[in-house]
């Protein structure tokens, strides 16, 4: 294995390349750590190439079950044992399927981070797919997508997700599956896709908290070290797709509720895209900062008409999202609507003011320290960070990179994401009064 | 209306302030306290500092403001009454407390959230904010002589009140299981049953909480809780295929509140078989003493657990903050001291006495079934 960089001493400064040790084991698995002795405990975050992008769209939720499978039962150990040596020690770990990678995350007491490898190791390179225990959360998982149907937050996202994203697009779907495709997915065809995707390659493994670096990677080298998978195939790429060329609307009606979940919105940049920084400043002032931004300050503030109004960019690997939502009584949809597309147009028809830029630039760099405060948000900012290949030294950039943004450069942003005029705009609630 | 603003510190202005710096806030009202937080860069903490002193005797409940946040906060409520479970806990809560102030639902009855005005909400805030009636607390790093120096600066000038009142008035003894049984639009079952639970000064809260550990898994101070497959109600409930989804909470108040379960109840199966399986693992755990295996995973899994919960600084002055307010801070140190003493004994006799079918709320949420109707057009807007 290869180690990158040597630490410093590392006193509650921002991660960087002299505080993060970065190694490369032999077959491949990047462990990152950053050690700090301020806590008690140690986390350990992750992914691998093993997600939704990899199914057929007829068998929907197979590496979402997938993954839920591994803690069912191994070779050594039955689901009883699992779960003991975990909760025994007040420790966690759960392995789950998104629509790129498969993410993992656990916490334990820092004396206690080899039983947690070790588990891990278990579940990615032993599981028995037992068919009692995955029935049994089959049935559990079909239970949730029952009550998600009379959720109508999660239903406006659904619908608003299957109408900006075409049925031949992988975000067009939920990793979780349907109430029709869960049923079913057999135990061969989990067994086939975990002896197809996982393995270590462009496997990623993150350890923060009271351990040193070295013992951290040397625990990750006995656990995986030796694992392989020479068949592992590359991610597919995601088709091409563009943003509605006109406004489409799409309203589920649920009896019995109160409230109306709206979401609208349009595709937005990837966390690639050169313009992404840009955009999220953007859609901090659209709909983030201070009491949920502009969108907040119409809606809520001076609307009176919902508790939550905002918006937000997903970013991601793929062309995410850039959507406002917001929960409102029914009667109020339509003036919900018409506040938020005026903000939309005013967006992308006028820099906003240098005193905007000011303050969000200000928010977004002195938050950081407060991002950083748990092994939690150490974990997952430096997970992000190799993730899309920002580099070990991004943290010390941060500050530069995002002064150099302009008012220009926002406005450009929103200009090319944003058309108030073709939008996904999705609502469900009890009655459509539209 | 405690964010719309003062004099010094304008509605709007203080959102844009605290973003500013980098710093997150906000408030919550719970039942024996409302609490304000800023959590910001050490050397920025002075802003909070300031702008919690303004707003302690300067807030302005503009008649305007009022009308708005109004809509603002029934909004609040119409989202919460979208979730089943907000209809099965309330219908409990009233059911359990028909004499203590308990009985109401934070959030507000709609009754009053239409009508209350203006001048009620100001008497309430000249009434209650005073600083002999508030608890500061400040946690972060900074030299501690100098924060307690600054603290009386700023906030020892502010005039003492007369102390409220508070409304209290003792529950009476439960004569006989309660049970309620709400009928709405959905799919799903819960179940919830809850059971007097006792102050948290006294020290059977301490044996509930390991009992809960045992029976639901543990749950830490606020901070995140880890998993509970390996505790007694998932292996009899989930694990056999009657419930989804299983869970135990007990909270730490100034006066006796509730034990509560809570149970999913899963696809195809009915809310008696799961009633009836709850209620024979409550009757084991009444019957015959915990393991002492079992007692000691519950004390690891709560010094695991405080040590997630208490390694933020936030988390840290909230539980020093609400301990304070339902006992003392000693409680928060205490915290571990007192459960490493429970004794399998101890879990046992509490058990006996506070898991009493006589003196619980059962309440069903019967789901009536839901047809949704998915509708598509194109416009131009």
């Amino acid at each position: 294995m290869t180690t990158t960089n040597k630490l410093k001493q590392n006193a509650l400064s921002i991660p960087g390349p002299d505080t993060i040790s970065k190694t490369v084991l032999d077959n491949g698995i990047t462990v990152l750590v950053y050690e700090n002795f301020n806590a008690q405990s140690v986390v350990i975050n992750g992914s691998l190439n093993a997600g939704g992008l990899f199914e057929d769209h007829s068998r929907n939720g197979l590496a979402s079950m997938t993954a839920g499978a591994l803690m069912l039962g191994t070779q050594g150990r039955d689901f009883d044992t699992i779960n003991s040596s975990l909760e025994d020690i007040g420790a966690d770990l759960d392995i789950s399927a998104g629509t790129h990678k498969v993410g993992f995350g656990g916490k334990a007491l820092a004396e206690d981070l080899s039983v947690l490898v070790d588990l891990l190791g278990d579940a990615l390179r032993r599981p028995i797919f037992p068919q009692g225990q995955i029935d049994r959360v089959r049935g559990e998982a079909l239970t949730w997508l029952q009550y998600r149907q009379q959720d109508t937050r999660w239903q406006a996202g659904r619908i608003f997700r299957e109408n900006l994203y075409p049925e031949y697009h992988p975000y067009h779907y939920s990793t979780r599956g349907t109430l029709e495709t869960l049923p079913t997915l057999t135990v061969d065809e989990l067994r086939g896709f975990y002896e197809t995707h996982y393995g270590p390659r462009g496997m990623v493994v993150v350890i923060v908290g009271a351990v040193k670096a070295q013992d951290a990677v040397e625990i990750v080298n006995q656990h995986l070290g030796d694992w392989q998978n020479n068949d592992q195939p590359l991610p597919p790429e995601l088709p091409q797709i563009d943003s509605p060329a006109e406004t489409r609307r799409a309203v589920v009606t649920l009896p019995g509720k109160t409230q109306s979940d709206i979401v609208l919105g349009t595709l937005g940049p990837s966390r690639y895209a050169t313009d992404y920084q840009a955009a999220n400043l953007a859609n901090s002032i659209l709909g983030q900062f201070g009491m949920m931004g502009r969108i907040g300050d119409v809606v809520r503030e001076q609307g009176g008409m919902a508790y939550y109004a905002g918006s937000r960019l997903d970013g991601g690997y793929g062309p995410g999202a850039w959507s406002i939502s917001a929960g409102v009584n029914p009667a109020n949809i339509e003036r919900a609507l018409d506040l938020s597309i005026n903000e939309l147009r005013r967006i992308i028809s006028e820099p906003v003011s240098e005193e905007d830029l000011a303050d969000n630039l200000s928010y977004y760099t002195g938050r950081l320290p407060l991002q950083l405060e748990s092994n939690e948000g150490v974990a997952s900012t430096v997970l992000s960070m190799e993730s899309y290949g920002l580099g070990l030294d991004y943290l010390l950039k941060y500050h530069d990179m995002m002064y150099s943004l302009t008012r220009d450069d926002l406005l450009a942003a929103a200009q090319r994401y944003l058309n108030p005029d073709a939008l996904v705009v999705a609502i469900a609630g009890p009655e459509a009064k539209h | 209306m405690m964010f719309k603003g003062t004099e010094t510190f304008p509605g709007g202005i203080l959102d844009r302030m605290i973003d500013r710096q980098g710093g997150s806030w906000n408030a919550q009202t719970f039942l024996d306290y409302t609490a304000y937080y800023e959590t910001m860069p050490a050397d920025r903490i002075d802003l909070a500092l300031q702008l919690e002193a303004d707003r302690m005797i300067n807030a302005r409940f503009e008649v305007d403001e009022v009308d708005s946040e109004r809509t603002v906060i029934i909004s609040e409520r119409q989202g919460a009454e979208n979730s089943p479970m907000f209809w099965l806990g309330e219908e409990i809560t009233a059911a359990a407390f028909r004499v203590h102030g308990y009985h109401h639902e934070i959030l507000g009855d709609m009754a009053d959230l239409e009508t209350i005005t203006r001048d009620d909400l100001y008497h309430h805030y000249q009434s209650h904010y005073m600083p002999n009636n508030a608890i500061a607390v400040a946690v972060g790093a900074f030299d501690s002589e100098e924060m307690l120096n600054r603290i009386k600066e700023v906030y020892g000038k502010i005039p003492a009140g007369d102390l409220p009142k508070v409304f209290s008035r003792a529950e009476p003894p439960q004569q006989g299981e309660r049970r309620v049984r709400v009928e709405r639009p959905g799919n799903t079952a819960f179940l919830q049953m809850s059971y007097r639970a006792p102050a948290a000064t006294d020290s059977d809260w301490f044996k509930l909480a390991i009992l809960d550990s045992v029976l639901s898994g543990p749950s830490g101070l606020g901070g995140g809780g880890v998993d509970n497959k390996t505790s007694r109600l998932y292996k009899a409930l989930v694990q056999t295929e009657l419930a989804a989804s299983v869970n135990g909470s007990i909270t730490p108040t100034i006066d006796p509140h509730l034990y509560d379960f809570t149970v999913t109840v899963r696809d195809g199966r009915t809310l008696e078989e799961v009633e009836a399986a709850l209620e024979a693992e409550l009757n084991r755990v009444r019957s015959e003493n915990i393991t002492e295996a079992e007692l000691n995973k519950a004390k690891k899994q709560a010094r695991a657990l405080f040590a997630y919960s208490t390694e933020g600084v936030t988390g840290q002055a909230f539980w020093l903050a609400f301990a304070e307010n339902f006992a003392s801070y000693e409680w928060f140190e205490h915290y571990m001291a007192q459960l490493e003493q429970v004794t399998v004994e101890d879990v046992r006799d509490a058990a006996e006495r506070y898991l009493r079918p006589q003196s619980r709320v059962v309440g069903w949420f019967v789901p009536t079934g839901m047809e949704e109707d998915e509708d598509y057009d194109d416009d131009d807007e």
